[in-house]
């Protein structure tokens, strides 16, 4: 077994083990995460929320899923057929790779890669092509207009996201998922970097096209935005694709700054609860805030949207990375490196 | 025999799309093929060994830049068959520049040779037990360090000019002061409503509408026989 794990064949049978390992799970989280938000929101505005199918409604992402899969796959005349198919296959397919560096618990990544974090900022910031191209392919004026603003709007946020990872790089010392996670044994990030997990939150809110940045979609003005054309698997794949996005990026938001698997305190309770619970806690309890922003917060104004991203984010980042930097430097806390 | 084997495919693939940039007939086709070929290029760099360059070109080329192109090239209105209507006036000219340009490349790959000790010339060899991501931080921060804050100044200086060449201040378009919307006093109402207020009532904000009066009773006066 040893041996034939060494090989090249062994080593891709591992892997793609490993990858089964956690897709699997993802998946039917992805599943289980839309019949919550619907509860939750269902418990926020006062109504039920779904409870025909299954107890307490549990069996209803699949009856969806189905009801996707019975329909026919429409596609527009004019429309420019191979992109039209592509672009929500790219979409799912970019959520999924980017779960190739998470690490779950210490050591548990498919690939720990040295480039961890700089790797998932540049599959997140792909996801802007899958959208576009929906939009430009699907040959309409709605889907068009949705396609550009997601564009315009994912390019300004991942700016000053790009700030808030600098900053948290500047603490940690490596570009290493893991030794993120690892830095912050004694302390979350949370604490000393609060303003910057603001700003990572609600950019991450506006880099997966949710309320109150749901402009791409926009369903009083545009319909429904990028995705008005497309039915059937087609638009079960951009839906899949929006709510895997969503638990990457809770994921991203609990390595970053919620300590990834690392218990609240190293105390005795809170260390008989593996890691792998943690983390996973960690995720919903940032999903439920997802939801829970999409039930309070009405929908943003576009030129607002803008201003938000590049008169208010980027300029308060930018400085917090320059006091971050100063106040590392002055005390010298700045992490070795080796 | 696996790293030789991806090195062929990608760069193979690279070559591929480099060459449907141009000759593609949609100009959309040809930025997604432009793409496809900065995507190669990241997995060339990774093969490599050059993780942090490979990450910064799909980030940067890739994520922001290209995205940019697409944008611009996705509103233009291109009339194809207008754009392929010279094609035969103009191809013996496009032909001898092209071919000139060939013998010029022939002419340079037929006398480069690489130097025998060509690893120890490189101006910074990536030091032992160092990664790459270290080593170029080395160069760029600490070894030349001003070089690189001058560079970036300059390309402080040139982004500034285009905003000035670019921004016209009309005196009569309508800007939104969110900062002084905020500031004016009595513009926003914290009012604490009774949990619930909206069920009973119409309107919590306005007085409650009047509960509509009853109907009188319709009098009978026992005509018999009425209709029902």
């Amino acid at each position: 077994m040893e041996a034939f794990l060494a090989t090249p064949v062994g080593i891709l049978a591992l892997t793609v083990a490993k990858a089964m390992a956690l897709l699997v799970p993802l998946l039917i989280g992805v599943a289980y995460l839309t019949w919550a938000e619907r509860k939750i929101l269902g418990a926020m505005q006062m109504r039920r929320g779904p409870n025909v199918v299954g107890p307490f409604g549990l069996l209803q992402p699949f009856a969806d899923a189905l009801k996707m899969l019975m329909k026919e796959t429409i596609i527009p005349s004019g429309a420019s057929r191979a992109l039209f198919l592509m672009a929500p296959m790219i979409t799912f397919m970019l959520a999924m790779l980017a779960w190739a560096v998470i690490p779950v618990n210490d050591g548990w990544a498919i690939a720990d890669i040295n480039v961890g974090i700089l790797y998932l900022f540049a599959i997140s910031s792909l996801g802007v092509y899958g959208i576009i191209i929906a939009g430009w392919a699907s040959n309409s004026k709605y889907a068009f207009l949705g396609a550009l603003r997601s564009a315009a709007q994912m390019v300004s946020y991942e700016v000053s996201m790009g700030f808030v990872i600098v900053t948290v790089l500047l603490c940690v010392g490596s570009l290493n998922l893991t030794e993120i996670v690892r830095a912050q044994s004694t302390v979350w990030f949370i604490i000393p970097l609060f303003p910057m997990f603001v700003i990572m939150f609600i950019s991450a809110l506006a880099e997966t096209n949710r309320a109150p940045f749901d402009l791409p979609e926009g369903e009083s003005e545009l319909v429904a935005g990028f995705f008005v054309e497309y039915s059937s698997m087609s638009f079960a794949l951009f839906f899949l694709g929006e709510y895997a996005n969503m638990i990457l990026m809770s994921a991203l938001i609990t390595i970053l700054f919620l300590g990834g698997w690392l218990p609240p305190m190293a105390i005795e309770p809170f260390t008989w609860i593996p890691g792998p619970v943690w983390f996973i806690l960690k995720i919903c309890f940032c999903l439920f805030v997802f939801v829970w922003v999409r039930a309070t917060f009405p929908r943003y104004r576009y030129d607002q949207l803008m201003r938000l991203g590049w008169k208010v984010f980027l300029p308060f980042s930018l400085v917090w990375l320059v006091i971050t930097a100063a106040a590392l430097k002055l005390f010298g806390w700045l992490p070795a490196v080796g | 025999m696996i790293a030789a084997a991806a090195f062929y495919i990608f760069a193979a693939v690279l070559i591929a799309s480099a060459v449907m940039v141009v000759t593609s007939r949609n100009p959309v086709h040809s930025v997604l093929f432009l793409i496809l070929a900065f995507f190669n290029a990241a997995a060339l760099f990774l093969l490599a060994g050059a993780e942090f360059l490979a990450m910064i070109l799909v980030i940067v080329y890739v994520g922001a830049v290209a995205v940019l192109f697409l944008f611009v090239v996705m509103m233009l209105d291109v009339d194809f068959s207008a754009l392929r209507e010279g094609f035969q006036r103009y191809a013996p000219v496009g032909g001898a520049v092209g071919l000139v340009l060939f013998a010029e490349l022939v002419f340079v790959f037929a006398t480069w040779r690489f130097a025998d000790d060509v690893g120890g010339l490189r101006l910074n060899p990536t030091p032992e037990g160092v990664d790459n991501t270290r080593a170029i931080g080395r160069i760029l921060y600490t070894d030349h360090v001003w070089l690189f804050q001058l560079s970036g100044l300059i390309l402080l200086v040139a982004m500034i000019g285009a905003i000035v060449l670019t921004l016209r201040g009309r005196p009569n378009s309508k800007r939104q002061d969110i900062a002084a919307q905020v500031a004016r006093s009595g513009s926003v109402n914290l009012r604490q409503v009774r949990s619930g207020a909206g069920l009973g009532e119409i309107g919590i904000e306005r007085p409650p509408v009047a509960a509509p009066e009853t109907p009188k009773k319709v009098e009978h006066h026992g005509h018999g026989g009425g209709h029902h």
